[in-house]
């Protein structure tokens, strides 16, 4: 295990800053993580020290940049175990990963009548640029249900893969915790001769992953809920799939040759990286792994079901029949999520009586209003942990809950 | 920080909790939607209108949908406040709610400073409460929408 007081110094927001003069207890890390001062550090002092274009221009400072700008590569690929830096393409996030999926793979590969596959847990991102694909070329959508403790519902997974080109899946629900099966979901969308494409936003920050073992086609993810800077997301792909795929966006960086007649496309990672890309952001990524890496991902996860653990047998011992508290119980299969109804307070109005407790959570529908629709609810308040969060954090939650319905007379 | 007193006033809670003219009102009277993106609130205003122009009267209005304390009981005082006054006196009454609410592109006319927000002056916490203003006048943008979409429907009818 980690001396959290230690993780959590590291943290100067969570660290220093209060509000009314009490400490912030951050509990929106599902939406998007606190940064450690190593990752403040390392893009401040990159860019006092070593800032400048990357892949264009040959003085030696620019090759510096270049040389750091890549390094996050080689990070995530490691944090990951990709069998190349090569196969790991830079992104402005994880939506903008899935649409490149959609529409670079997406356009090449499928036409109407073409199935893909998602679940009913899938957050937007992961459903938005599927349903565009559907308007422009009548592509079929089907869905993976859920049983009732939101897990998938796998017992007409056959049937739902029979003839399907993709099987697009989250490995961690942003609502729910639920942790699926993804190394068997692969399998099962190879068998079906689909593509296995993963949202991995919400695993690979808290887990060991390993796309290797998944036999993952495709997976997206974003640095900015793992430690880093916002403004890059992540596509892995395996190779031979990203070598075949047309790029997505055009521009400078992204070509071999450029003619009157036409352009020809630079290799894999730089077809898929049109522009002056995050580069700062970059740097700090490879900080956010080397963070991640010196604490150990397994480390990380073992802290966060066992304070999954306490944050479920809490809340339901404290609050009984006045709390639903959505998806599984046994947190060997889920993460460190906590959407709940709470004494049919909305939403809203439990995080503005947290708010004035300095617990901060999130009200709505987390971008996953077909979800909403299954779960029979318009908006939920979602509590979600990460390495920095401890037992006080799930009893300041606990006692800002206490306080919210003698307000509203319930 | 302003305190939760600020926000959830007694007579907010009061709307809240018992909502005035909840339910459905069947064609001709309009029927519009209204989402706050941001949080999933779903709105449905169903408006009755008897006549054309600023001089058309609303002759009735139900609510239906979804949301918090704030969105609901807002729309709650909105059918009070509009329900048997004519459009014109009605616009008048959103514009001077809307800038109570710091919305600040609200061109306000010289005779709206006379008009009485009555038990709506209980949302003027609301703005102390950024993220929440969404909620305050979603049901209100709702009923613009409503007004005219009668408007329209009149003037197909003519």
């Amino acid at each position: 295990m980690f001396d959290l007081d230690a993780v959590r110094s590291q943290f100067p927001l969570l660290a220093d800053r209060t509000i009314d003069d009490s400490r912030v207890v951050y509990l929106d890390s599902g939406n998007t993580s606190q940064k450690p001062r190593r990752v403040i550090d390392a893009m401040t002092s990159f860019m006092e020290t070593s800032y400048a274009p990357i892949n264009r221009s040959s003085y030696r400072l620019a090759g510096e940049a270049t040389e750091a700008y890549e390094a996050g590569r080689t990070a995530i690929a490691r944090l990951i175990n990709a069998p190349s830096a090569d196969e790991v393409v830079f992104t402005k996030n994880a939506s903008e990963a899935m649409n490149l999926v959609a529409m670079a793979w997406g356009r090449a590969n499928l036409e109407a009548g073409d199935v893909v596959v998602l679940t009913e847990m899938e957050h937007h991102a992961n459903i938005v640029p599927w349903q565009m694909l559907a308007q422009e070329r009548g592509i079929e959508i089907r869905w993976v249900g859920l049983t009732a403790d939101g897990q998938l519902d796998l017992s007409n997974l056959d049937e739902l893969l029979s003839d399907a080109k993709v099987f697009a899946f989250t490995a961690m629900s942003n609502v729910l915790g639920t942790i699926p099966p993804t190394k068997k979901l692969c399998a099962a969308a190879h068998a079906a001769g689909a593509l296995a494409v993963v949202d991995a936003c919400q695993f690979v920050p808290h887990n060991v992953t390993d796309v290797q073992d998944w036999d993952a086609d495709l997976v997206a993810f974003s640095s900015h809920k793992m430690c880093g800077p916002t403004g890059i997301g992540m596509l892995w792909g395996k190779m031979e799939i990203l070598e075949a795929m047309p790029p997505f966006m055009g521009g400078g960086n992204m070509i071999d040759t450029v003619t009157f007649d036409g352009f020809t496309t630079a290799p894999v990672p730089a077809k898929f990286e049109p522009g002056t890309p995050a580069i700062v952001e970059a740097v700090g990524l490879a900080a956010a792994v080397e963070f991640l890496e010196d604490i150990g991902m397994a480390n990380i996860r073992q802290h966060e079901m066992s304070l999954t653990r306490y944050a479920l047998d809490t809340l339901n011992a404290r609050f009984g029949d006045d709390i639903t508290i959505y998806g599984p119980d046994n947190v060997e299969v889920r993460g460190g999520i906590f959407s709940f109804e709470f004494r049919d307070l909305h939403p809203h109005d439990v995080s503005q009586v947290l708010d004035e407790k300095n617990v901060c959570v999130r009200a709505g529908h987390h971008c996953a209003k077909p979800l909403m629709q299954t779960l029979g609810v318009n908006a939920t308040t979602r509590a979600s942990v990460y390495l920095y969060n401890d037992e006080a954090d799930i009893d300041a939650l606990a006692d800002g809950l206490d306080g919210a319905s003698d307000i509203f007379g319930f | 920080m302003p305190g939760l007193e600020d926000l959830y006033r007694e007579i907010i809670l009061d709307h809240y909790r018992t909502p005035r003219n909840r339910g459905e009102l069947d064609p001709p009277a309009v029927k519009i939607d209204g989402h706050n993106p941001l949080c999933g609130d779903e709105i449905t205003v169903y408006l009755a209108v008897d006549g054309t122009g600023d001089d058309a009267v609303v002759t009735d209005i139900k609510i239906g949908g979804q949301g918090c304390s704030i969105s609901q009981s807002s729309a709650s005082m909105m059918t009070k406040a509009v329900i048997g006054k004519q459009v014109g006196e009605i616009n008048a009454v959103m514009r001077r709610f809307k800038s109570m609410m710091g919305i600040d592109n609200i061109e306000l006319e010289e005779a709206d400073s006379e008009v009485d927000l009555g038990e709506l002056e209980a949302l003027q916490g609301v703005v102390k409460f950024p993220v929440r203003i969404k909620c305050a006048v979603l049901s209100w943008n709702t009923l613009a929408n409503a007004i005219a979409a009668s408007a329209a429907s009149a003037a197909d009818d003519a």
